[in-house]
């Protein structure tokens, strides 16, 4: 374990490495920090860049956009009450009202010296938990993968936004359809591709990323009208406030970090569950810690409010790199795009990744730790001239989304059909978020797709055309046993309603 | 038009085999149809590096076109004729010119091995069947007598689909053992690492890939048998199965091929460079990284082993029913 430590702080400490974290946290804030923009897009318009990277560079550079965009979204959120991501929601409730009684800076200290504890412990928890995890799972067999697999799909619906979860599932089912075009992975039979060559190696994930993410949100930010630029203006920006807290404030960050980091770390880890619900989760729990005069103070600019979520998003995406980097499970909608990304790489993340690449393993991890650190410097004293980019009015914001996207997957294939096929299923997407349908379930579900029946059909062949492998193993029929639980759970708590 | 643009750079080719004798190719670009760190990558990198440390290359240039299991990078050779160009590729090609892939040239044709220029073979892998180091079976013929117990007791692995020179393997080890190799049960994985996974596992028993591809993992798997006609000298201790009375010789190839209509000439200088190089310690030194096996196997002698391995593996893949 030393020596992976060691041979990732070298890869990672090269003036490549330190210079795409620097890059990948820079554009991520920036982009999560818009709102409507989150770290999906942030990834899938880094995708085409990092094409031709050396693997570690580009997943560094894409582990920073993505930490990068979750700290990022706190700025918005503080400032203008308008979310950047999902994850930071649940900052709004303490850190808007903080802003409003005039002590903005103050508030975007407590995000940034949260985030950055968040993140660096998980790190930390990460650094232990994945080797360990790394040697279990090469006990995993193909019904378990499977088992999981349907257990990720299944959490990612239930946990989608309340009320959502039938729509998720369909969002789900829409991704596994899509996931079928192409040639079967066990016998090369061409399926769906109507005759194409275009369509022989199947839809591109990269293409689906950026139509789902990139090109649908951009339009999006057209069909609501909404100008995120008009509310910036409203604020004065040199009027922020000491960005200095006092003894008191420290005391209850410290108590509020420990206990937030591991729960959004833990969060992060199962499959389906990212920084969103994490954050809210840490919300909720840290009212329920804190003596009873504090209670009074959440959603009025409460100190602990404002720590327990920005913590815990922030750990909550170091512990999705769990799954991901031991399985070879995306758990999220954002690290099933950066499986994708891996895979356009020629590296094949699961049990056997800290053998055959261990730079790209350790690597990751630590440019973590400096990625936290740039973080913790661009976000202090640096923050009042980024939150600048906050006025860009969304007339020029729109259409450079658009032609990266654009531009972006034909470098990739040289295929004009991928425009085509890009735009349609752009405007596809838009349809569906104007009738409030998730889209992360949809990303994991095509990514997930494929393996997903890849492990099915072995377990078939393996248990000579038995559905018995279901039930065989203990294992298989716990992780099952749990997806039967969840969605019962759901269904209990439509009918309660 | 592009005819004129062929001649340009054929007439810059000459002007610069002229004018810079240090070299006995100016620059020759690699077309690969799969992506960074595959096996064709490694040996299109790998060549182009040893030629031009080598010195008897300008400059090597490399581009990854995957798609299609290759097929994309094929049709684009086929249909646009690059010039300079060639094209690396291994057994897949002549498992692919014996089943379908129509459409991926103009018109009705069926893509084969002879839509293009065949220039040289030049190293080998050969096939190997791996056990887990905790596996009962210690040699091939344990595993035979196992499966003629329970054929149901032998799962066999592979890093790609059904039909696959994966697949071949073990199914022509078994076709020798006297099993019908069509009831092996055969268990598909995407890649070389995921099947390995599954048999250290245990879900699967036995693995049947590539010699390189198990010689990373030889502290986890132990290998008990080789398609080799003798011990390699890289892995001394591996038994052939020849040597256990299972005549079974397989050689994954990996070579390269040019543009249809690529001059003789052309395609006979390459060759020889090809052959040349691998007297050089440059080569020597790219090879022992990647345990390759030097095959070399120029112009009509590579055409005529390919003719062979069609014959072979038509009869093969008619048995197991996947044509």
């Amino acid at each position: 374990m030393i020596e992976g430590i060691l041979l990732g702080l070298k890869t990672a400490l090269s003036f490549t490495n330190l210079l795409m974290v620097m890059l990948g946290c820079i554009m991520g804030t920036v982009i999560g920090m818009l709102p409507g923009l989150g770290p999906m897009t942030a990834i899938a318009l880094m995708i085409p860049i990092t094409y031709g990277f050396d693997p570690s560079t580009g997943l560094i550079l894409m582990a920073g956009v993505y930490y990068g965009a979750v700290f990022g979204g706190s700025t918005s959120s503080i400032l203008i009450n308008a979310p950047g991501v999902p994850g930071t929601v649940a900052t709004t409730f303490d850190g808007y009202p903080m802003a409003q009684q005039g002590k903005a800076g103050k508030a975007l200290a407590i995000a940034a010296y949260s985030s950055f504890s968040g993140g660096t412990i998980a790190a930390i928890f990460l650094l232990i938990a994945a080797p360990t995890l790394s040697k279990v799972s090469l006990a995993f067999r193909s019904p378990d993968y499977f088992a999981l697999m349907v257990l990720g799909l299944t959490a990612v619906s239930a946990f989608s936004a309340k009320g959502q979860f039938l729509k998720a599932i369909m969002m789900v089912v829409l991704g596994l359809m899509l996931a079928t075009v192409g040639q079967d992975s066990l016998s090369d039979i061409p399926r769906f591709i109507f005759n194409s060559m275009s369509l022989s190696d199947g839809i591109s994930f990269i293409l689906i990323a950026m139509a789902m993410f990139a090109m649908s949100e951009a339009l999006m930010i057209i069909f609501k009208g909404k100008d995120p630029s008009k509310a910036t203006k409203s604020i004065s920006l040199s009027e922020l406030g000491s960005i200095r807290l006092d003894k008191e404030e420290r005391n209850k960050m410290l108590k509020t970090i420990p206990r937030s980091s591991v729960i959004g770390f833990l969060i992060g880890v199962l499959p389906g569950a990212g920084a969103t619900i994490a954050s809210f989760l840490a919300y909720g729990m840290e009212r329920n810690f804190v003596k009873k005069e504090e209670k009074e103070k959440f959603g009025k600019g409460s100190v602990h409010g404002l720590a327990a979520p920005e913590t815990a998003n922030n750990a909550a995406c170091s512990g999705a790199f769990v799954p991901l980097l031991t399985l070879g499970i995306p758990g999220s909608g954002t690290t099933a795009v950066m499986l994708g990304a891996l895979l356009a790489f020629g590296i094949q993340p699961g049990p056997t990744l800290y053998m055959t690449n261990p730079e790209v393993f350790w690597s990751v991890i630590m440019s973590m730790y400096i990625g936290m650190v740039i973080l913790l410097i661009l976000n202090l004293p640096l923050i009042p001239y980024i939150a600048r980019l906050l006025a860009v009015p969304r007339n020029y914001l729109v259409p450079l989304i658009l032609f990266f996207s654009v531009a972006g997957i034909y470098l990739i294939s040289f295929n004009t059909f991928d425009i085509f096929l890009m735009i349609g299923l752009a405007v596809l997407a838009c349809g569906l978020r104007l009738y409030n349908f998730p889209m992360p379930p949809l990303i994991l579900a095509f990514v997930l797709g494929g393996m997903m029946e890849e492990n099915l059909r072995r377990s078939l062949l393996i248990s000579d055309g038995s559905f018995n492998f279901l039930w065989d193993r203990p294992l298989t029929a716990i992780i099952l046993g749990g997806t039967i639980l969840l969605v019962s759970w759901q269904i209990y708590k439509s009918f309660k309603k | 038009m592009f005819n004129k643009f062929i001649k340009l750079v054929f007439a810059s080719l000459l002007f610069f085999s002229v004018s810079s004798t240090t070299f006995a190719m100016d620059k020759l670009h690699f077309l690969i149809g799969g992506g960074a760190g595959g096996g064709w990558d490694g040996t299109a990198r790998g060549t182009g590096e040893a030629l031009t440390k080598a010195g008897m290359l300008g400059s090597a240039s490399f581009e990854n076109m995957s798609g299609g299991g290759g097929g994309k990078a094929l049709s684009f050779l086929i249909n646009t004729k690059p010039a300079n160009t060639v094209l690396v590729q291994s057994t897949p090609l002549v498992l692919r010119s014996i089943t379908r892939h129509k459409g991926y040239v103009k018109g009705d044709g069926v893509l084969s091995y002879k839509d293009v220029v065949p220039i040289a073979g030049v190293i080998g892998d050969y096939g190997a069947i791996a056990v887990a180091k905790n596996s009962p079976y210690k040699t091939f013929g344990d595993v035979v007598a196992a499966y003629k117990k329970n054929p149901s007791s032998i799962k066999m692995a592979g890093g790609s689909v059904r039909g696959s020179m994966d697949h071949l393997i073990g199914a022509l080890a078994f076709q020798e053992a006297g099993a019908d190799p069509n009831n092996v049960v055969y268990v598909p994985y995407d890649a070389g690492g995921k099947a390995l996974a599954g048999l250290l596992s245990g879900e699967t028993q036995i693995l049947s890939t590539g010699l390189g591809e198990v010689m990373g993992a030889r502290d986890q798997v132990n290998i008990i048998g080789i398609t080799a006609p003798e011990r390699v000298a890289d892995a001394p201790d591996v038994p052939t199965l020849k040597e256990q009375g299972f005549d079974v010789q397989f050689v994954n190839w990996r070579g390269f091929f040019g543009p249809p209509g690529m001059s003789s000439s052309m395609k006979d200088e390459i060759a020889k460079m090809l052959g040349d190089v691998q007297k050089t310690s440059e080569w020597e030194a790219v090879r022992k990284r990647n345990a390759w096996v030097n095959i070399y196997n120029p112009g009509s002698k590579f055409v005529a082993f390919l003719e062979k391995q069609t014959v072979e593996m038509t009869a093969l893949m008619k048995k197991l029913g996947v044509i």
